[in-house]
């Protein structure tokens, strides 16, 4: 392009000047506030296929516990023998830390560019017409379901705050031993704070997916006329799907249908 | 007939500069039909200030038939106020009631700094359409009409977008003060059409990079496409975002062969 308008990115121009130094693709890509939506959204598939799976492999427990605790095991030595016990799980953790990370590094700088972009608020109400509270409370049920990730993590994972996590057991049949999943699970869901602590976090997941999925499809530019209409209805089925099964367990436990 | 409207309170913004301290002032206007525009509205308090040796309250306007973009507020918390696809200049007075209190605010963002009263710079606009919204002119004479065939489909696709009066309602109503709707549509205007193939991805990437620079991001929140006098659809943001990410592609190939 024949004008060349110079800014404190250097001059932008698209290709027309070869004067700046390109960063790596990637950098370069993720320097720009689009770009990082692209993150956010890519980011943001990965961790909701986790929670799908999560999600379906956890209904296992319906099965009874020699079924969810073989599961469990299945994850740990995945791939075993062809890679060591234990490898191919914490690659699968490695590459989901990675996008969390990512993920919340995307929306802090996002949230800091928002912030300079109106440093002084409007000084009368603002009267939304499309916003929704799932659109306007990405940051806190975000936030909210981090720390829900850390507590699950020293309940369910570390044991932390859980005593029955980590312990070994033999199910009938059985020649070696594996984790007691199960029991860990319907320990911690009969401390009713935790298991209402649960099922609020897990709600504002669904809120969370509620927005987020749908955003997706414009961050990342997937528009199509013939689809647009379907969108909308995916992330409301994503998010339900996500929060009706995980709720359950909970609610199961404290029924007293499992345990 | 018509009807009159009576006792509205206005709570203006009052600014003396773009560094002043703001503040709201409040006037009672005691009758005003409801035939009257909103700015008409306006010009009549105004006209009642100067009468009285106050100054008048500044406020952007030109062509009031909702064609240029120079009509801004920020009316009752809604960027052009209550009316859906209506610039502030076609709003009316038979929108409101006797005894409404209407809140008038300027645009905010920092890319629009406040000049005085309601009136702001939206030069940052200016900005975003010299890093590549146009069409490199061909030298030569006049093309004749429809010497390049475009389907009736992809010209009012183009039309849609091209509707766009660059007010800045979008910027000012997103909470995020992000421009995506604005550059969106201009960058969908021209990528529609043939004349616009050309430049495409360089267009692209220059002006969605000048707009990261003064504006916000884009959280889809869709408030935007509610306040745009022209209806303009957030899909003109979804077709940005996929022109961009294959701008990167493409430029990026182009250098590699000089």
């Amino acid at each position: 392009m024949a004008q060349v308008v110079t800014s404190k990115r250097g001059p932008v121009t698209g290709t027309a000047t070869h004067q700046r130094k390109k960063r790596p693709f990637l950098l370069d890509l993720y320097s720009t506030a689009v770009g990082k939506k692209y993150a956010m959204g890519l980011s943001g598939i990965a961790m909701m296929g986790f929670v799908l799976f999560h999600m379906i492999g956890n209904l296992k427990i319906y099965a009874g516990a020699a079924d969810l605790d073989h599961y469990a095991h299945f994850l740990q030595t995945l791939l075993y023998p062809l890679a060591p016990k234990g490898w191919v799980l914490w690659i699968l953790r490695g590459g989901l830390i990675s996008m969390l990370f990512l993920h919340l590094h995307a929306a802090w700088s996002l949230t800091r560019l928002n912030r300079h972009a109106r440093p002084v608020k409007y000084q009368s109400k603002r009267d939304y017409q499309i916003a929704n509270f799932a659109s306007r409370t990405m940051r806190w049920s975000g936030i909210i379901v981090l720390g829900f990730i850390v507590w699950h993590l020293l309940d369910l994972t570390f044991g932390v705050v859980n005593s029955e996590t980590g312990k070994m057991i033999t199910h009938p049949g059985d020649e070696e031993s594996v984790k007691a999943v199960y029991a860990s699970i319907v320990y911690s869901f009969q401390r009713t704070p935790v298991a209402l602590f649960y099922v609020v976090a897990n709600i504002l997941l669904g809120i969370h997916l509620f927005h987020g999925t749908w955003s997706i499809f414009q961050s990342l530019g997937w528009n199509n006329p013939r689809f647009n209409n379907w969108r909308r209805g995916f992330a409301t089925g994503f998010a339900s799907l996500v929060v009706v099964g995980n709720v359950s367990f909970p609610i199961a436990v404290m029924a007293g249908i499992v345990g | 007939m018509s009807n009159h409207l009576k006792n509205i309170t206005l709570r203006i913004w009052r600014q003396a500069g773009p560094a002043a301290k703001g503040n709201f002032e409040t006037h009672v206007v005691d009758e005003i039909t409801d035939e009257a525009s909103f700015l008409e509205m306006l010009d009549i308090l105004n006209d009642k200030l100067v009468t009285e040796g106050k100054e008048a309250v500044v406020f952007d306007h030109d062509c009031r038939e909702g064609i240029c973009g120079t009509c801004s507020l920020m009316i009752d918390g809604q960027a052009h106020g209550p009316q859906r696809g209506t610039a502030t200049c076609q709003l009316h007075m038979r929108q409101f009631k006797s005894n409404d209190t209407i809140t008038i605010e300027p645009w905010r963002a920092s890319a629009f700094p406040i000049i005085k009263d309601l009136m702001v710079d939206r030069s940052a606009f200016d900005r975003i359409i010299e890093s590549g919204g146009y069409i490199t002119a061909d030298t030569g004479g006049a093309p004749d009409a429809n010497l390049i065939p475009i389907s009736k489909i992809v010209a009012d696709a183009a039309m849609d977008s091209a509707a766009c009066i660059g007010c800045g309602a979008c910027v000012a109503a997103c909470p995020n003060g992000a421009a995506n709707l604005f550059t969106g549509a201009k960058i969908a205007h021209l990528s529609r059409l043939p004349q616009g193939q050309a430049e495409r991805y360089s267009r692209v990437e220059a002006m969605v990079e000048t707009m990261d620079e003064k504006f916000g991001s884009c959280t889809n929140h869709g408030e935007c496409e509610a306040a745009c006098p022209k209806e303009i659809s957030i899909d003109v943001i979804a077709l940005m975002n996929k022109d961009f990410r294959k701008a990167k592609f493409a430029n990026r190939k182009d250098l590699a062969r000089k």
